[in-house]
């Protein structure tokens, strides 16, 4: 019988079950290619260039770089000190605060577990879609916004502040609005890896002198749930850097006011798609690229295997 | 079983220093829920509550007339909102179901299969889950332009397809399920078309519901095509539209018609969510595979 099957597979050697494993992967492959790694590549080769999207681009060599770091003042100024900012707190900020939570629900049970982790999770669904429907109204700059009339009415201020037009107070609520989508699918991540952390391991903690509950989240938490906790770092990661149309958002205008507000993002679309200048915008690219790999290298260090 | 035990006994213990936990929890959960309690009360306001001042939270006659207005001021237009919809409709739906095909595939291939290449791909696809699209927004307009998807329907599907992201946690699903079960498989002559469909999938049931979360998310939300990729407006995505409406502001009684919408929108995702976390719960807590 067996002798038979070998025999006419032989026979027939149609090429999509004798190369399926290509077949299966090539969807995948393909598209991966196509639509993550060549515009990477493209950025990089499009980054030493000048092009207007219009004519050849004429090769520049690194003087889009140099540009970038010598001669961008808004760069230097605005643009990567506010990117770091926003980075350094919505990033790790967003972590902690993911991981904090996902912690105290685990100690919960169940019911009560799951309806306020789906709360919890809600926002970062959301988040694109109602920034400029709830928080713009939040903050709205007359005095009919909910901020405004609130204070007013305490006799807090005396007017109403534009809140989403002022340089000092736009990042706060950018990184506020960002914090509040942080709880994503890192978050759902890091409390099943909780949930399923083995008991035991506690008891024996315990044992060896753990003997609070902080205690416990740090020597036994923690080191259980590294692949967890590194998943969650790369989508606080994603988080970060994809929330980072917020101040453009909020604001209405692109760039923000006095530049408050503006992340690398921001820039790039600035000069890529407003003053068509594509090389420049695509050296920036490069930039918050580097940026995104160097946090994912962190991330790896702390929590991946080796 | 007696693992479960354990547990239980566990959070009983605990059980009053749960009070502490929920006053810790109070603040983020405010945060979390005030915001989209705000588009629902807006949502269903008369426009009488939505001028009064000061702003009133809580609506007191609640009334369909935002979503009536909502609908009624795009049929006076070229473009009514249901077409925005079905757009959406049509490729979530897509990018879903053919995401969630091209991710498993490839997450069999990359966990239970031997070739050249194999660790380089899966290398590049794990640090490819922090790729941030809008981050080279530039070229990929221009690779959207070469493959000739510029100003097509597709251009909503296509480059929403390939998610690092769900091509990794699927893997760690197959990655758990024995070889054996596949050997068997293949010894009583099933192919990997067979394997993949009859075996694989319903063993990744769990994961496959988070990676339908995820592209549904991705793609029911996503304003990159309509924004950049597409320049006919019948081909535009509710998503789109919404953000438009809400940019455009139309003064107070706009404010009542974008909570309508935000709520249109955002309601798919929470549902979808509900349904499919009780689902994962459930595999989770009765999945056989160690």
């Amino acid at each position: 019988m067996s002798a038979v099957n070998t025999l006419n597979k032989r026979r027939f050697e149609n090429p999509f079950i004798k190369y399926s494993h290509i077949v299966l992967i090539a969807p995948f492959l393909v598209l991966f290619l196509v639509f993550i790694i060549l515009p990477i590549i493209f950025a990089i080769g499009l980054s030493f260039t000048d092009f207007n999207a219009v004519e050849t681009p004429s090769i520049v060599f690194f003087d889009n770089y140099i540009r970038i770091f010598s001669q961008d003042s808004i760069f230097m100024q605005k643009i990567l000190p506010n990117t770091v900012l926003y980075a350094v707190i919505v990033g790790p900020g967003g972590y902690i605060l993911a991981f904090a939570m996902a912690w105290l629900l685990s100690l919960l049970s169940k019911v009560p577990r799951t309806i306020l982790a789906v709360t919890l999770y809600i926002p970062s669904m959301t988040a694109g879609v109602t920034v400029s429907t709830v928080w713009a109204v939040l903050f709205s700059g007359d005095r009919t916004g909910y901020l405004n009339s609130i204070l007013l009415r305490l006799g807090l201020i005396q007017t109403p502040i534009t809140w989403l037009q002022n340089a000092d107070t736009l990042m706060p609520i950018m990184i506020l609005v960002a914090l509040w989508s942080s709880l994503g699918i890192g978050f759902l991540s890091m409390l099943s890896g909780i949930l399923n952390v083995n008991p035991e391991l506690y008891e024996a903690a315990r044992l060896d002198g753990v003997k609070n509950r902080v205690q416990e989240a740090i020597y036994v938490t923690v080191p259980s749930i590294r692949p967890q906790m590194l998943f969650g770092a790369g989508m606080a990661i994603v988080n970060t850097f994809n929330s980072a149309g917020l101040g453009v958002q909020l604001s209405g205008s692109n760039p923000t006011p006095n530049y408050a507000g503006s992340l690398i993002v921001n820039h790039v679309d600035d000069f890529g798609f407003i003053r068509y200048e594509m090389g420049y915008a695509a050296a920036l690219s490069v930039v918050l690229l580097v940026i995104i790999y160097g946090a994912s290298q962190l991330a790896y260090k702390m929590f991946g295997d080796d | 079983m007696t693992k479960k035990h354990k547990i239980r006994v566990k959070k009983l213990r605990f059980d009053r220093g749960q009070i502490p936990v929920y006053l810790m929890l109070l603040p983020m959960l405010a945060l979390a829920i005030l915001p989209i309690m705000y588009i629902v009360f807006t949502a269903f306001k008369p426009i009488g509550e939505l001028f009064a001042y000061p702003p009133q939270f809580i609506t007191e006659r609640p009334t369909w007339d935002n979503f009536r207005k909502l609908f009624e001021a795009s049929e006076n237009t070229v473009f009514p909102l249901s077409m925005y919809l079905f757009n959406s409709i049509v490729s979530t739906v897509s990018v879903v179901f053919l995401g969630m095909f091209i991710a498993t595939a490839s997450a069999y291939v990359l966990s239970k299969k031997r070739f050249r290449g194999r660790d380089l791909i899966f290398k590049l696809n794990n640090l490819s889950m922090m790729f941030v699209a809008t981050a080279v927004s530039i070229p990929r307009y221009l690779i959207v332009k070469e493959v000739g998807l510029l100003d097509s329907f597709f251009a909503n599907i296509i480059p929403m397809l390939a998610v690092p992201v769900t091509v990794f946690l699927l893997k760690q699903f197959v990655d758990q399920l024995p070889d054996a079960l596949i050997e068997s498989a293949t010894i009583d002559g099933a192919n990997d078309y067979q394997i993949l469909f009859k075996i694989i999938m319903p063993l990744v049931k769990s994961a496959l519901a988070t990676t339908a979360i995820l592209l549904f998310q991705n793609s029911w939300n996503s304003m990159e095509a309509s924004n950049l990729f597409i320049s006919t407006e019948s081909l535009k995505t509710f998503a789109f539209y919404m953000n438009s409406l809400s940019v455009s502001g139309n003064g107070v009684a706009g404010v009542g018609m974008s909570a309508a919408a935000a709520l249109l929108m955002f309601m798919p995702n929470v549902i979808l969510f509900v349904i499919m976390q009780s689902r994962v719960m459930s595999t989770m807590a009765h999945s056989g595979i160690k």
